[in-house]
């Protein structure tokens, strides 16, 4: 167990590995471990964020397909309204249309009846002032009880 | 067995084991092994026995802890220097991701204990913990396997775990050692003194036993340090060594000592690891108390 110039070999050793370890061996390997741990928190930090944006994607995505929903039921209520506001309409027309040419019809049949009786007037007063002439040939004048006869006629 | 011949004691053979390989310088004037003389100025030659070593005293050195440490550091060095000019911030495989492994592990450590911001100790705890635990890592390689096949090529002595080597651990130690005195004389300046003199008697009549007891305190730090480590991994490597003795003591012991050594190196597994990690993290400590005003 001798001390000797062995200790100062190691010493020296001892030095110039430190040396080499602290210059060319501890800072890449402690670098590049450094920057990966960055990259993988990086990473990690990107998917949450992906998982975040898909999130509010989707809620988006619902959003807008309540939204259409909403607006297609809409529309179709509204076309409901509309159809039924044309059927409607058309059976206001109709029966306005009905009524109009029951109406003209009814009109036509007065007018008719009327000329009718009047014809039917003028004929009995002529058949009855042939009657009347037949009947009363000598006695009574046409010219003279014109007047009355048209009188008659008329009251009748 | 590592059987110098017939003759070999079970002492012979572990005080062998026990033995560094030495280069070093002989005084003027001694009478080596064989019997030659060495000049008078000396001469720089392979101890061959421990009469030689003691003889050689601090002009010495060992061989086979300085090739085994040295080696042992550079194949650190190549493996995570391959690894960081590799690393990526993409995806890592294999290797890349041991070594980040390892190089995490020592950073959690690092951050857990130290506070202060030094770019130093990161890298300076990962060698230690790195290096420390190749070198006794050693320790687990059969204790005859390399030494004998070095003794059948000629070479006399082989220690092949560095630290069971004192001036191998001391050497870290007093690195680490060194690095506190800067730290906290860079960090504390004049309170440095201060801590070492007004402290724990906050009296001027106490400066001397202040100071007696405070750079007591701050000696026995790279001593504990370095000791710690090359006792417990000398121990261990003892109780291999004296497992393999038992191989010798007849043909009935060697399933027992066989499964000794299995169970005694399992074990082990988790001594080096834990006195690479226990270097590291005490190295942190005092390197963190030194950037800490009290």
């Amino acid at each position: 167990m001798n001390i000797n110039l062995t200790l100062i070999g190691q010493l020296i050793a001892f030095v110039a590995f430190v040396a080499f370890c602290m210059r060319y061996v501890w800072p890449p390997i402690a670098g590049a471990m450094a920057e990966r741990q960055d990259k993988i928190a990086e990473g990690l930090a990107a998917a949450d964020r992906a998982g975040h944006d898909l999130e509010v994607a989707q809620q988006q995505v619902d959003e807008q397909l309540a939204e259409a929903k909403r607006e297609a039921a809409g529309i179709i209520e509204a076309a409901n309204k509309r159809a039924q506001a044309v059927v409607e309409e058309a059976k206001d027309t109709a029966s306005t249309e009905a009524e109009r040419v029951k109406a003209a019809a009814a009109a036509e049949i007065e007018q008719e009846r009327a000329r009718a009786q009047e014809q039917l007037l003028t004929q009995v007063s002529a058949l009855a002032l042939a009657g009347a002439e037949k009947i009363l040939a000598a006695e009574i004048d046409a010219d003279k009880h014109s007047d009355l006869l048209k009188t008659l006629s008329v009251d009748s | 067995m590592a059987a110098n011949g017939d003759t070999q004691t079970v002492s012979e053979y572990i005080v062998h084991h026990l033995t560094n390989l030495t280069y070093g310088k002989l005084p003027g004037g001694y009478e080596r092994y064989d019997g030659t003389i060495v000049p008078e100025a000396g001469q720089w030659t392979m101890a061959h026995g421990s009469d030689e070593m003691t003889a050689m005293g601090f002009n010495a050195v060992h061989v086979d802890s300085m090739i085994w440490s040295v080696g042992l550091g550079l194949i650190f060095c190549w493996v995570f220097r391959r690894v960081a000019v590799r690393a990526s911030a993409g995806v890592p495989t294999g290797l890349v991701n041991f070594i980040e492994m390892v190089v995490e592990f020592v950073d959690g450590t690092v951050k857990d204990t130290f506070h202060g911001r030094n770019p130093l100790i990161a890298p300076l705890a990962l060698t230690i913990f790195v290096w420390v635990f190749l070198m006794n890592l050693m320790d687990l390689i059969p204790v005859d396997l390399i030494p004998h096949s070095l003794m059948l090529v000629g070479v006399e002595y082989q220690k092949i775990v560095p630290s069971t080597d004192p001036n191998i651990t001391m050497g870290m130690a007093i690195g680490v050692f060194l690095l506190m005195l800067f730290y906290s004389i860079k960090v504390k300046g004049f309170g440095f003194v201060k801590e070492l003199t007004l402290n724990p008697f906050n009296h001027p009549l106490f400066i001397p036993i202040n100071l007696f007891m405070e750079v007591v305190g701050l000696l026995a730090k790279p001593f504990s340090l370095g000791l710690r480590l090359f006792g417990n991994m000398y121990a261990g490597e003892m109780i291999f060594i004296l497992i393999a003795a038992l191989f010798s003591v007849g043909l009935f012991w060697l399933l027992p000592a066989a499964l000794l050594q299995v169970g005694w190196a399992i074990f082990h597994i988790l001594v080096i690891t834990l006195q690479a990690f226990i270097f590291m993290v005490l190295t942190i400590v005092y390197l963190s108390m030194a950037h800490e005003d009290h």
